[in-house]
């Protein structure tokens, strides 16, 4: 019921995330007049389009100019709209963090933020445009919820629940067609994270398009023996610590995945739970503490092994390294 | 609101700025020169031009005013309170812990505040957002003013709200710009300079009003103008004397950030209640 049934084939639907940000807004935008769109002179790209052309007189172009999306909208928010703001993650909450700090976070406005073309996998546009440091950047601001959704399915849900649910949120988008992991039966919660396979050696906790990637590392452990429970967390920030706990606690290992900085990203967010509440071994996949850089995505996944291979490898050196402990 | 003649509206900005001053060295930092040279416009703003309610500060059909230079924010607090928003005395608890006067002015601590701000450049963009958000609900009788620092030109995010709000006509917003031609490193003009002013809004679609910012009758004139253009939002550039009724505070940009100290204070206002030495017994 939860996981699309060809989950584990190879002609398994695939699309991109963004996509289902797009057609989210626009059921947002019918069920609430409030709902406004704001883009940064990537309409098409961001999927805005849908909206503005239902919702023409709702739709505000604002140009290259990052710092005046997300202080406009703070001032629609302030006028009673629900703005929700499309950009690249690079340009938007890369280069307005601190309007969105003053103006939306601590003025504690209705704002949503829709950072899209974010990760490596964006391809060849090259690091300048490969946001691999928005979860980190976002993740520190009080008031701020962390959305990081792993298909079109699910970004088409937690968008009408942002429409719907007061206070400012970030929702971070995803360029490349990317496989349908959930179906449209899938529960989703804001600040709910949802166990989508269980097993008892070890924890995955992923998020975007890396959930996909954990659930294929985890199936093909499964072959080996090795029963991994994945942890889809598409709320990275308030983090779901009471489902991540109990089932750290019954497997005893924590292996964290996302196409973002680790240090600061969800890795981070995992590292600090455990730290405070759970010591535990964990290895966190993720990008290293460096950037990007120009190619196809599929050889840019590979290289700096964001792949379900790589996962599984390390999810093994994991285990072993227990084991040698023991 | 309150049918105010020239004269008590110049009492009662000598009165604020005598608020300024105390509570600038009870809180033992902040700034001076700007509140200082804003006392009118703000007396102005509150007296006679804005349509608002202070005992009902959330109405939903009350015109709106950005402060997007918040450290100015002494002079607002203290126009607030000369208005009835909340008790004078409480004007003495600014920038100490616990207060709903912050050293920044922060919309969820204070009824009325309507921003937060501090962080330069950010409230042309917020009263241009607001705008836009009336014109999409067909609201015209309203209006949004937004009082900014000549400083904050300097920033991006000032010419990006610029340019929207051109854009978008926005003929419900009227920005007054305090040109008192210092920031905290000096002169405007040294530190990175700002002239033709008036050519750049202008130039960036905007109708231009100037004006001497210590005389209401221009100040109040200006507005009912601004009020008036159509299909254009509105600057209006408000020359003003930083540290304005302080004659040692008077043009120094020294005075930019910091406060009197209590025998300065004590100078400030002995010459405020006497009007410059123009009165021999000390009013207020």
């Amino acid at each position: 019921m939860k996981l699309n049934p060809k989950l584990y084939k190879s002609d398994v639907e695939q699309e991109p995330i963004r996509a289902g940000f797009g057609r989210g807004l626009v059921a947002a935008g019918r069920d609430n007049n409030q709902v406004v769109a704001l883009c940064a002179d990537l309409t098409e790209s961001t999927q805005m389009e849908a909206f503005a052309k239902e919702f023409p007189e709702r739709f505000v172009e604002i140009g290259v100019a990052e710092q005046n999306l997300v202080t406009a909208a703070a001032g629609m928010a302030l006028a009673g709209k629900i703005p929700f703001v499309s950009s690249y993650a690079a340009f938007s909450p890369g280069r307005n963090w601190e309007q969105i700090r003053t103006t939306i976070c601590l003025n504690e406005t209705n704002v949503k933020i829709a950072g899209s073309h974010a990760g490596v996998s964006v391809g060849p546009d090259g690091a300048t445009h490969q946001m691999l440091e928005d979860i980190a950047l976002m993740r520190v601001l009080p008031k701020m919820r962390v959305i990081v959704p792993c298909d079109s399915m699910e970004a088409e849900k937690a968008t009408m629940a942002l429409a719907a649910t007061e206070g400012a949120a970030y929702i971070r988008l995803a360029r490349e067609k990317t496989p349908v992991v959930t179906t449209r039966d899938t529960p989703f919660m804001l600040g709910k994270a949802q166990v989508l396979r269980e097993g008892t050696d070890l924890t995955m906790i992923a998020c975007g398009p890396m959930v996909y990637q954990a659930l294929i590392a985890a199936e093909h452990l499964s072959e080996a023996g090795i029963k991994v429970e994945v942890i889809n967390c598409a709320t990275v920030k308030p983090l779901d610590d009471a489902t991540i706990l109990a089932s750290v606690r019954k497997t005893r290992a924590v292996l964290t995945a996302e196409e973002a900085q680790a240090a600061g990203g969800l890795g981070g967010a995992i590292a600090e739970l455990l730290g405070e509440q759970e010591p535990l071994p964990l290895a966190r996949v993720g990008m290293q503490d460096h950037f990007g850089e120009s190619g196809n995505p599929n050889e840019l996944l590979e290289h700096f092994k964001l792949t379900a291979p790589h996962i599984a490898e390390r999810a093994r050196e994991l285990l072993r390294a227990r084991r040698a402990r023991a | 609101m309150w049918a105010m003649t020239t004269e008590e509206l110049e009492k009662m900005a000598n009165t604020i700025r005598q608020d300024i001053i105390k509570m600038l060295v009870e809180a033992g930092s902040g700034h001076s020169a700007g509140p200082l040279g804003m006392a009118d416009i703000f007396t102005a703003m509150y007296f006679v031009i804005l349509k608002h309610d202070p005992k009902n500060p959330d109405w939903p059909e009350r015109d709106r005013l950005i402060l997007s230079n918040g450290h100015i924010v002494p002079v607002r607090y203290a126009t607030m309170a000369r208005a009835g928003y909340f008790p004078v005395k409480e004007l003495m608890t600014l920038r100490k812990f616990g207060s709903r006067l912050q050293g920044h002015p922060e919309r969820l601590r204070l009824p009325g505040l309507e921003t937060t701000s501090g962080p330069l450049g950010s409230g042309l963009s917020q009263a241009s957002g607001i705008a836009k958000a009336w014109q999409m609900d067909g609201i015209k009788n309203r209006w949004v003013y937004c009082l900014m620092s000549d400083g904050e030109q300097d920033e991006g995010n000032t010419w990006e709200g610029a340019m929207f709000a051109a854009k978008y006509k926005l003929a419900n917003l009227i920005a007054i710009a305090d040109r008192n031609n210092i920031q905290i490193d000096g002169p405007t003009e040294e530190v990175m300079p700002l002239e033709d002013l008036r050519a750049k809004w202008e130039a960036f679609g905007w109708h231009v009003i100037e004006i001497g910012g210590h005389d209401f009758t221009q100040i109040i004139g200006a507005c009912h103008t601004a009020k008036a253009i159509e299909n254009k939002p509105v600057m209006i550039i408000a020359h003003t004397i930083p540290g304005k009724g302080v004659d040692f505070m008077e043009y120094d940009y020294h005075w930019h950030g910091k406060p009197p100290n209590p025998e300065e204070a004590r100078k400030a206002l002995h010459e405020l209640r006497t009007l410059g030495g123009r009165i021999r017994s000390e009013h207020q």
